[in-house]
């Protein structure tokens, strides 16, 4: 390669052959995402939409009745839907309180060795698989549920026993995996806070907590709800962590009954469904890509509309 | 007692105020006591099941041993065949952003295809490689359709790392490198890429965290299996079935198997630990460097 030195006696051919050839390749790897979301988009359509026309776009959407294995089957994902909803709300309900409440010890409250424990502590928690968050659920929180099913439903002659695995525990799985997206991004949000705005409150008699408050989280307002629709899509999409945690039947998201996520059933079911039962599973697949297109599409606006908050 | 009251001397506390800080201690607890708890559990529940036996055999009937050597193998080679494309594609993508193009209606097509890929659930990417890898390219289930399929997930992080490496790089090392003559690719190549390598290194061990603890991802991409490349088919293997050791916990955790299951979270809460430990030496060493 002695033509790609910088000596000047170095073909000026050669060199601005080399240079195109690098720019080139750039352009090649920076369309490799565009070219990715493209392929996914297509594919997911091309293998979710041919359910849709067979069964029937409100035969599937709207009917509550899953029975794909049966004689006579039903593929009604209603239930479904709603559990992945009901189920992300309250993850996000009980988490994101928690989240930027942490978040908030770590900019303005904590002191800084108490901080330097908590910090990595989150970052860790990130890092932890999928997978073992599952297991933890499976062994600890599960048997707690059973318990409390117990007392609760003794006697009753028509609820379902569950075992334990049910709507509350995935809920509670799903709120411990969305807090470090939650800490991370609000910290970083309220550290953003100028720091004259925190004086002028303070200036002005506010109590550091009124601060806080009524000052700081109203100022990193976009980045928290960033912090929220970033909660969201994680919530929405975990799909192994809960599979075993939720239980294994379609059922109304109650606290108590057994449920599927839609992408529980996708995990769960994908190994052995075949014909019409895999088509329904894609769109599944569809619909869950539908959602996470909506909050990314959602998330753009929100950092484009922070960016011009911020000139 | 001098009555304070109203004077302006004295703090009034707000028992708002109080019951707040009470709640802000309590959540940032939780996180810490989360952890130690999730820890402990799992360190005292697995380590027995984690011995030199464990980590060098492979589970066999016949032999009645269980150990989860193939596991890690596949994880290896899944890492490996994964990181080498998405790596270079990964800091290529960032060069272009960073180095050569213009802001505008492109870049912003760029960065918003790199977003929506971040914010894909890994599930999706599961279904997408099943059906594009596997069926359309045929390559079945397998360690290499898997690989493909992570390539596409943890792309976006080492683009985003890299960019970010990239930008701390002082515009003074460009015009200096470019006012002495050096094209453009040779400025990268030597100054720029050098500068920002320990940000790009912990963009691929952070990628590499990602892959070992991805599941959804690769259960109906590579499959599951789990015995050991024959000797001198070593590179066939590629094309073979192969469940990485998140895949197998899973596989433990559904047939109930639960003291493999805690075997596998133990070695996986390890390499999580070292590779957080290894990303935190690297930043700061970064810093470091930045300072100067």
């Amino acid at each position: 390669m002695k033509n790609d030195s910088i000596s000047i006696i170095g073909s000026r051919e050669t060199k601005r052959r080399s240079e195109t050839i690098a720019h080139a390749i750039f352009i090649v790897c920076a369309f490799f995402s565009v070219l990715s979301v493209i392929s996914i988009t297509v594919y997911m359509i091309i293998n979710g939409s041919p359910a849709l026309t067979k069964v029937g776009i409100l035969e599937i959407l709207f009917s509550s009745d899953w029975s794909p294995t049966s004689a006579t089957p039903s593929y009604g994902i209603l239930y479904v839907i709603l559990t992945s909803i009901i189920g992300t709300a309250f993850a996000i309900l009980i988490g994101v309180p928690i989240g930027v409440m942490t978040a908030v010890f770590l900019t303005d409250v904590a002191p800084k060795k108490l901080a330097a424990v908590v910090k990595p502590a989150v970052e860790l928690l990130a890092g932890i698989p999928s997978v073992v968050y599952g297991l933890l659920g499976l062994m600890i929180l599960n048997p707690l549920m059973y318990k409390l099913e117990l007392a609760i439903f003794k006697g009753s002659k028509t609820h379902q026993f569950t075992g334990g695995s049910n709507l509350i525990s995935a809920v509670l799985v799903l709120a411990v995996m969305i807090l470090p997206t939650v800490i991370n991004i609000s910290e970083a949000s309220l550290r953003a806070v100028p720091e004259h705005l925190k004086s002028a409150s303070l200036a002005v008699g506010a109590s550091k907590i009124q601060t806080i408050f009524k000052v700081q989280i109203p100022a990193s307002k976009s980045g928290i709800i960033t912090a929220i629709v970033l909660g969201v899509g994680r919530a929405i999409g975990e799909a192994m962590a809960i599979s075993l945690v939720a239980g294994s039947s379609v059922n109304f998201p109650l606290p108590f009954n057994s449920v599927r996520f839609l992408t529980t059933a996708i995990v769960s079911e994908m190994g052995y469904a075949a014909d019409m039962h895999r088509e329904v599973l894609f769109t599944i697949g569809l619909v869950l890509f539908a959602f996470i297109m909506i909050i990314n599409i959602v998330l753009t606006k929100i950092l484009k509309k922070g960016e011009r908050n911020d000139d | 007692m001098i009555d304070h009251h109203g004077s302006i001397m004295v703090e009034n506390k707000r028992t708002s105020d109080k019951v707040i800080y009470i709640l802000i201690y309590i959540s940032a607890a939780i996180s810490v006591l989360l952890l130690a708890g999730i820890i402990c559990y799992v360190f005292i529940k697995g380590i027995g099941a984690v011995n030199w036996e464990f980590l060098t055999s492979v589970t066999s009937v016949l032999k009645g041993t269980t150990g989860i050597a193939g596991n890690i193998v596949n994880t290896l080679y899944i890492i490996l065949i994964t990181l080498l494309i998405a790596t270079p594609v990964g800091i290529g993508s960032a060069i272009y952003l960073n180095e050569y193009a213009k802001p505008g209606k492109l870049v912003r097509l760029i960065e918003f295809t790199t977003e929506t890929l971040a914010g894909i659930p890994s599930i999706l990417f599961g279904l997408f490689g099943m059906v594009f890898f596997g069926t359309t390219l045929g390559f079945g289930y397998s360690i290499l359709t898997g690989s493909l399929t992570l390539t596409l997930m943890i792309l976006p992080l080492i683009t985003r790392n890299t960019q970010e490496a990239l930008k701390t790089v002082p515009k003074s090392y460009r015009s200096g490198a470019l006012g002495i003559g050096a094209t453009k690719w040779y400025m990268i190549r030597t100054i720029l890429l050098p500068s920002a390598m320990p940000g790009i290194i912990t963009g691929v061990i952070l990628a590499i965290g990602r892959i070992v603890g991805e599941s959804a991802a690769l259960l109906f991409t590579a499959g599951s299996g789990y015995y050991l490349p024959k000797s001198g088919q070593m590179f066939s293997k590629v094309f073979e079935s192969g469940g990485t050791l998140s895949v197998q916990l899973y596989l433990s955790m559904s047939k109930g198997q639960y003291e493999i299951a805690f075997g596998i979270a133990t070695v996986l809460l390890i390499i999580v630990l070292i590779i957080n430990f290894m990303t935190k030496l690297l930043t700061r060493k970064f810093d470091v460097s930045r300072k100067k």
